[in-house]
């Protein structure tokens, strides 16, 4: 049974406005527990109304969220619970923070989730490793902290609730290519330790291409594409065609192919290109 | 949600009554109101209504809009015509205990729900078809006169233009924040009013942080850019009178002398 799971889901909104708008149009999808899914879409694609749909933020319009094969709003008395199980890391998630200590910001959800003093504390400890951030911050005003440590706190904030999907928009956004390189591979740890399903929304598609199992591509509220991440960016011309790229390189290793190199298509990472272009020196070698 | 407030809120469109000029779009909503005070009779209030539902035809707005304005003081209307119809002097219909019903006090709290209802409507009518800055523009223009009291108009209008800029930015803004500390169980939907204050908390302080930080960039922003007040500063749109214009202050004019004419006709119920 998938873990996630859309059927029909459509999102209008401003209904009956001049402003009316269908944001989300009808997606079908099912996650798998332990996969790493990417979502790609240019701006206005619809990706934030999508991922606020999957933990009751948003209420669809029309068709239904299953959690576990259950409707997650069949009582929505219990949508609380909705989101401890699906953790949602927002853009720019620095600019939740609110109280007086790091420690505390980083309780909240926990607290919230009713747990006594010692579980909080163990699931705070947890998160905080995850993210890398050092125990001596953990005293001090979420204000005074850098930036990077910011955003780190907002997502340990959300890891601490331990929710068994995990949503992250647009994490990397805003900070620089080492802070960035480090979030993202803090994100697979996660992902590999803990086994639970990661959602990250994404418009570089370098960071999708170097995380994600699989990927659904968004475009004007219709998911145009699901599939493993290989074969998503193999379609270099329908990814262009919804203001898409596929990573530069595999751009520069499909420009290659089509001087007439025989390299195989697909190539997601810099080291996956570099071991295919040794191979084909290797075969030239031979000759 | 909290971008469900429609009173207040402006819709761009190309009507006829969004072409007006701001200042007498802004003027005519008070002699409306003046105009919705003077009537004394169901005829004249009647007169009223209809060329306010002639105008609201006109800004080619939905209809549904207006009435979603009406919503939020349905309960003003409600509470006020309720007094006025407990209150009214003269021979009771109807009596039990304290309360009783008469023809006066039905009449008045007809009378009060429909005036009030005319208010709101034509109200609703500027701010639908005007926009933010537009608004500011004439208010600025208007108050003009006020500069003779060493009143510095420039500054009060500019920031009243800032403020009614960041009336959307800010809600955007909490929306965003309630969104992230709701994903994380923040209860905010609580019955207990302790637990509710308790959930404020949370949404208060970021927005307070970033309503400070926005104000010091766009403080920045603005001297960057040169800006020091009002003086020798040009318009890039200049507000002029046009025919349509005149028309309109016709058109209302002719709607105050029917209203004092019925009145003096038809001087009671």
């Amino acid at each position: 049974m998938p873990i996630l799971e859309v059927k029909n889901l459509s999102f209008i909104y401003g209904v009956g406005t001049t402003f009316q708008k269908t944001a989300v149009d009808n997606i079908n999808l099912s996650f798998e527990k332990g996969e790493f899914i990417g979502i790609i879409g240019h701006t206005g694609s619809g990706k934030s109304t999508f991922i606020k749909q999957l933990n009751g933020l948003l209420r669809p319009s029309s068709g239904e969220v299953l959690l576990n094969g259950e409707n997650i709003w069949r009582n929505s008395k219990k949508i609380r619970d909705v989101r401890f199980k699906v953790g949602m890391v927002f853009q720019y998630p620095e600019y939740q923070l609110f109280a007086d200590t790091v420690y505390k910001d980083i309780a909240f959800g926990p607290e919230n989730m009713g747990l006594n003093s010692e579980e909080i504390n163990k699931k705070v400890l947890a998160a905080v490793d995850f993210v890398g951030l050092s125990h001596e911050i953990l005293e001090k005003s979420p204000f005074e902290i850098s930036g990077g440590e910011k955003r780190r706190t907002a997502i340990a904030g959300v890891i601490a609730m331990d929710p068994e999907v995990l949503i992250l928009d647009e994490p990397t956004a805003g900070l620089d290519p080492r802070g960035r390189e480090l979030l993202l591979s803090q994100i697979k740890t996660y992902h590999s330790k803990r086994k639970n399903t990661v959602i990250l929304v994404s418009h570089n598609m370098e960071d999708i291409a170097k995380t994600a199992d699989k990927v659904v591509v968004l475009a004007n509220g219709k998911a145009e594409m699901f599939d493993i991440t290989r074969e998503v960016f193999k379609n270099s011309e329908s990814l262009e065609r919804v203001g898409l790229k596929v990573p530069q390189i595999t751009e520069i290793m499909e420009k290659l192919k089509n001087k007439g190199y025989d390299i195989n298509p697909g190539i997601l990472t810099v080291t996956e290109a570099e071991n295919e272009i040794l191979r084909i020196l290797g075969e030239w070698g031979k000759c | 949600m909290l971008t469900d407030i429609t009173l207040g809120q402006f819709f761009p469109g190309e009507s006829l009554i969004h072409k007006l000029d701001a200042r007498i779009k802004i003027l005519l909503t008070f002699v409306y109101m003046l105009i919705t005070f003077i009537c004394s009779n169901y005829f004249s209030l009647t007169i009223t209504l209809c060329s306010v539902l002639f105008v609201i035809f006109l800004s080619k707005i939905p209809i549904k809009m207006y009435l979603k304005s009406m919503k939020m003081i349905l309960f003003i209307i409600l509470f006020t015509a309720i007094i006025n119809f407990f209150s009214g002097n003269g021979e009771p219909i109807f009596q039990w205990g304290i309360f009783k019903i008469t023809v006066d006090g039905i009449n008045n709290s007809i009378f009060v729900s429909l005036r009030l209802t005319i208010i709101v409507l034509t109200s609703s009518i500027l701010t639908f078809v005007t926009s933010p800055t537009d608004m500011a523009d004439a208010i600025e223009h208007l108050m003009k006169p006020l500069s003779a009291f060493k009143i510095n108009v420039h500054d009060i209008a500019m920031m009243m233009t800032i403020a009614l800029r960041f009336v959307p930015t800010l809600l955007e803004e909490a929306d965003k924040t309630m969104s992230a500390q709701k994903a994380r169980g923040s209860d905010l939907e609580s019955k207990n009013i302790t637990k509710k204050a308790k959930a404020l908390i949370p949404i208060f302080v970021p927005l307070f942080v970033s309503a400070f930080r926005r104000a010091y960039d766009l403080a920045t922003a603005m001297e960057c850019r040169c800006y020091k007040g009002g003086e020798g500063r040009t318009r890039m749109k200049i507000l002029k009178i046009v025919p349509l214009d005149v028309f309109a202050v016709l058109f209302t004019l002719a709607i105050g002398i029917m209203v004092i004419i019925s009145n003096t006709f038809y001087w009671r119920w």
